[in-house]
C-alpha cells in the first residue's frame, strides 16, 4: 500500500467515544417505548368504564422521588471518584445508589400490595388499572435493569476489580441510570399529577 | 492502473477444516463480515418461503370461485406472507448489506459491539423461527387459527383474545417483538460504528451514500421499531394477564393501535426502501463512470425523508373517520415526502446523463427501479389524497401501489446490489448470461402480476377477500397477475442457480472489478478477518479514485 502515506491529513482526528453514543442512541429507542406506554396513558385518562379511580387511591411518592433523584447524584459523585482515582470513594458511593435504588423498588412494592390488596385495583379491573401497571411497571423493570448493572459492577468493585480505567464503562451505566431517572420525573408528571 | 493490494495472510493450516469445525466458526463468529452473509442467506430462505405465500395466494385468485385454499388458510397466507416480507426478509437482509458494508466503506476492521452484532442476528433468527414455530404448535395445543391469521398490521379488536383464540396471535407477537430487540440492537450497534469507527480523514461529507443513508435509516428504526416493540407489548399485557388497552368492550380504542401501528408503520416503509435508495446511489455513479450528482443534496433529500417521514403515518387512516385537519395535515406532509425522493430520481438521472453507461446486470436492476419507483411514487402522491384514498383504500390498488415500492424498487435493488457486492463478498463474478435472464424475467413477471392489480383495484376488488365474483370485469386482471407469477418465480430461479453455480464455478473476481471508487474495493475479495492490513486515510468523498489516480485526485477539487 504505497499510495497510502501520501494522504496524511492535516487535522488531528478525533471521532467520539462509542460506549456513550451507543447508549445514547440506545436510549433513544427506550424513549420511543417510554413515548408510546405514555401516549396511551395520557389517551387514557378519564376512560376508565369503572373504579377505583386515581384519585381515589393515588398518593403521590415523595419518599420513592427524593429515593430515586439523590441516586443520580451518588451515581455521578461516584463516577467521579472514580475518574480521580479514588476507588474506596467511589465503592461507597455506588453503593449508596445501589441502596437508594433499592428503596425506590420497595416504595414500589408497597404501593402495588396496597393498591393490589386494599383498593383491588390489577392490570385487568379498568383502563386505569391497565395503563398504571404498564407504564409503572415498564419504568420499575428499567430500575431493575439498572440495579442488575450496579450490582455487577459492586461486585466486581467489592473484589478490587474496578480500577480508574474502567471509568468510561461506569460512565455509560450511569447514563442509563440517569435517563431512568429522568423518565420517573415524566412517569410522575403524568400519573400522579396530569392523571389525578 | 494497479489495484491496491493488501497483504493477505496466508492459510496456514493447510489441510481443509472439517464440515463440523465450519459449522462452529460460524456458529461463534462476531464477524462482521460473516453475521452480514448469515443475515442475506437467513433472508433469502425466508424469501423463498415468503414467496411460495405470495404464489398460493395468486393460485387461489388467478380464478373466480377459486378453492385452492379454504378462506381461513387465505388469512394466514396473506398475514404471514406480510409479516414474513417485512420483518424476515426486508428487515434482515438490510441489516445484512449494512453489517457487511458498513465497515469496509468507512475503512474499519469491525462494528463498534461485535458481540452485540452477533447477538442481534441470533436474536433476529430466532425470532423468525418462533413465528414460524407456530405452524407446528399452536392447533395442536389450543385450537383456533393454525397460524397468525390477523394481517400484518394486526388490527384491534381482531387481536384481542375474544376475536383470536388459540395461541397464533401470541406467536406472532412474541416473534415480533424478539425480531424488534434484534432490529434495535443492530440499529444502535450500526449507527454508533458510522459515528465512532471511521478511518482517518472520513469526514461526514466524505461517507459513501450507502453509509449516510444507513446512519439515516438505522437512526429511523430506533424510533420507529421501538414503538412497534412497545405496542406489542400492550398487546400483549392485553392478550395474557386480562389488560384492556385495545379491549374495545372495556373502553379500550382499536384506533389507538391503529395510530400505533402506523407510527412504526410508515417510518418502516422508508426503513425499508432508503437502503434500497443507497444501493443505487452507489451502484448508478460505477456504472455510468461519473461522480454522483449533488451529493450534499442527496444527504439533504435523506436526510428529509427521515424526518418528514416520522409525521405521515395517519395516510393510513383516512378512512377511519379523522378530522378534516387531521385528513388535511397528514395528506400534505404525505405529498411533501415526493419532494425529497423526486430529488433523488433526478439526481440519479443527472448521474447517468452524459455518462458512459455500462449495462451490466446491476444496472439494469438499477434502471428498472427509477421507472417502477416512479410508479410507485405516483400512485403514491395520489393515494396521498384523502378523497382518492377513500375511494381505492382496501383495494388491490394500494396492494399494487405498495408492491411497486417494496419488489418494483427495494427487491429490484436488492438483486442489483447482490449482483454488485457478490464478487466482494465470494471472490467470484455472478455470471452475467443467467443476470440477465434473471432480469428480464422477474422484470416481466413483476410487472404484468403488479400492473394489472391497479386496474383490479380501481373496479372496486377489495384486498384480502379470498375470492372474487366472476362476471364483475375482475378476471382477465386477476389471471394475468397470477400468470406473472409464473415468470418471477422463473427469475428467482435463475438468480439462485446464479448464486449457487458462480460461488463454485464463477469467473474468479479481482478486487475491484468494477472499477469503484469506495473502500469496501480496496481490499481484497473476499475480505480478510481484518479487513484492511494497514487502515486507510481518506481526503475525498471517492477515495480509491485518489489511491489509483493520484496524478488527478479528486480531493484537488473538493
Amino acid at each position: 500500500m504505497t499510495a497510502i502515506p501520501m494522504l496524511q491529513p492535516t487535522t488531528p482526528w478525533t471521532l467520539p467515544r462509542r460506549g456513550p453514543v451507543g447508549m445514547l442512541f440506545f436510549i433513544l429507542a427506550e424513549s420511543a417505548i417510554f413515548a408510546v406506554f405514555v401516549a396511551a396513558y395520557l389517551f387514557y385518562i378519564g376512560r376508565s368504564l369503572s373504579g377505583p379511580t386515581p384519585r381515589e387511591v393515588l398518593q403521590f411518592p415523595v419518599a420513592m422521588t427524593l429515593c430515586l433523584l439523590s441516586s443520580s447524584l451518588t451515581i455521578h459523585l461516584a463516577v467521579r471518584a472514580l475518574r480521580s482515582g479514588a476507588t474506596g470513594k467511589f465503592l461507597r458511593y455506588w453503593v449508596a445508589t445501589i441502596l437508594l435504588g433499592a428503596g425506590f423498588l420497595a416504595g414500589t412494592a408497597r404501593e402495588w400490595h396496597e393498591l393490589i390488596v386494599e383498593h383491588h385495583l390489577t392490570i385487568s379491573t379498568n383502563l386505569f388499572g391497565s395503563t398504571y401497571y404498564a407504564l409503572v411497571g415498564l419504568h420499575a423493570s428499567h430500575v431493575i435493569a439498572g440495579m442488575t448493572m450496579l450490582l455487577i459492577v459492586a461486585a466486581l468493585g467489592l473484589t478490587g476489580r474496578v480500577r480508574p480505567v474502567h471509568v468510561e464503562r461506569t460512565d455509560v451505566i450511569s447514563m442509563y441510570w440517569h435517563f431512568v431517572d429522568v423518565v420517573w420525573i415524566v412517569v410522575v408528571t403524568v400519573v400522579y399529577v396530569i392523571g389525578r | 492502473m494497479t489495484t491496491t493490494q493488501f497483504p493477505i495472510a496466508a492459510d496456514t493450516d493447510e489441510s481443509a477444516p472439517s464440515v463440523f469445525d465450519r459449522l462452529h466458526e460460524w456458529v461463534v463468529t462476531v464477524d462482521h463480515k460473516q453475521l452480514g452473509i448469515m443475515y442475506i442467506l437467513f433472508s433469502l430462505v425466508f424469501l423463498v418461503i415468503g414467496g411460495i405465500e405470495a404464489t398460493m395466494i395468486r393460485l387461489q385468485l388467478a380464478l373466480p370461485d377459486n378453492h385452492v385454499v379454504s378462506a381461513q388458510a387465505f388469512n394466514t397466507l396473506f398475514t404471514m406472507h406480510g409479516t414474513t416480507m417485512v420483518f424476515l426478509v426486508g428487515m434482515p437482509i438490510l441489516a445484512g448489506f449494512a453489517n457487511y458494508l458498513i465497515p469496509l466503506q468507512i475503512g474499519t476492521r469491525d462494528l463498534a459491539f461485535p458481540r452485540l452484532n452477533a447477538f442481534a442476528f441470533w436474536i433476529t433468527c430466532f425470532g423468525g423461527l418462533l413465528l414460524y414455530s407456530s405452524f407446528l404448535t399452536a392447533p395442536a395445543l389450543f385450537g383456533g387459527a393454525p397460524a397468525p391469521d390477523v394481517g400484518w398490521f394486526g388490527y384491534a379488536p381482531l387481536t384481542e383474545p375474544t376475536y383470536s383464540r388459540g395461541n397464533a396471535t401470541d406467536y406472532w407477537i412474541i416473534g415480533l417483538i424478539i425480531t424488534g430487540f434484534g432490529s434495535i440492537a443492530g440499529a444502535v450497534n450500526i449507527a454508533t460504528t458510522i459515528l465512532t469507527m471511521r478511518t482517518k480523514g472520513m469526514t461526514l461529507g466524505r461517507m459513501p451514500l450507502f453509509t449516510w443513508i444507513t446512519l439515516v435509516v438505522q437512526s429511523m428504526i430506533l424510533v420507529a421499531v421501538s414503538p412497534l416493540t412497545a405496542s406489542l407489548i400492550l398487546l400483549l399485557l392485553d392478550r395474557s394477564l386480562g389488560a384492556h388497552f385495545f379491549d374495545t368492550q372495556a373502553g379500550g380504542s382499536a384506533v389507538l393501535w391503529q395510530h400505533f401501528f402506523w407510527v412504526f408503520g410508515h417510518p418502516e416503509v422508508y426503513v425499508l426502501i432508503l437502503p434500497g435508495f443507497g444501493f443505487l446511489s452507489e451502484i448508478i455513479p460505477v456504472f455510468s463512470r461519473k461522480v454522483i450528482f449533488g451529493y450534499p443534496v442527496m444527504v439533504a433529500a435523506t436526510v428529509a425523508i427521515g424526518f418528514i417521514s416520522l409525521g405521515v403515518w395517519a395516510h393510513h387512516m383516512f378512512s377511519v373517520g379523522m378530522s378534516p385537519a387531521a385528513n388535511t395535515f397528514f395528506a400534505v406532509s404525505t405529498g411533501l415526502v415526493a419532494v425529497p425522493t423526486g430529488i433523488k430520481l433526478f439526481n440519479w438521472i443527472g448521474t447517468m446523463w452524459g455518462g458512459r453507461i455500462q449495462l451490466k446486470t446491476p444496472m439494469l436492476f438499477a434502471i428498472a427501479v427509477l421507472v417502477q419507483f416512479l410508479i410507485a411514487g405516483i400512485t403514491g402522491v395520489m393515494l396521498s389524497v384523502a378523497p382518492f384514498d377513500w375511494q381505492l383504500t382496501d383495494t388491490y390498488f394500494v396492494v399494487a401501489h405498495f408492491h411497486f415500492v417494496l419488489v418494483g424498487s427495494l427487491l429490484f435493488a436488492i438483486f442489483a446490489a447482490v449482483y454488485y457486492w457478490y464478487p466482494k463478498a465470494t471472490g467470484r463474478m455472478l455470471s452475467e448470461r443467467l443476470g440477465k435472464w434473471h432480469f428480464w424475467l422477474f422484470l416481466i413477471g413483476f410487472n404484468l402480476t403488479f400492473i394489472p392489480q391497479h386496474f383490479a383495484g380501481m373496479l372496486g376488488m377489495p384486498r384480502r377477500v379470498y375470492t372474487f365474483l366472476p362476471e364483475r370485469g375482475l378476471e382477465i386482471w386477476n389471471l394475468v397477475s397470477s400468470l406473472g407469477v409464473a415468470f418471477q418465480v422463473a427469475g428467482v430461479a435463475c438468480f439462485a442457480w446464479n448464486l449457487i453455480r458462480s460461488y463454485r464455478r464463477g469467473v474468479v473476481a479481482a478486487n475491484d472489478p468494477w472499477d469503484a471508487w469506495t473502500l469496501e474495493w480496496a481490499t481484497s475479495s473476499p475480505p480478510p478477518a481484518y479487513n484492511f492490513a494497514q487502515l486507510p486515510v481518506v481526503r475525498s468523498a471517492r477515495p480509491l479514485w485518489d489511491l489509483k489516480h493520484p496524478e488527478d485526485p479528486d480531493w484537488h477539487y473538493e
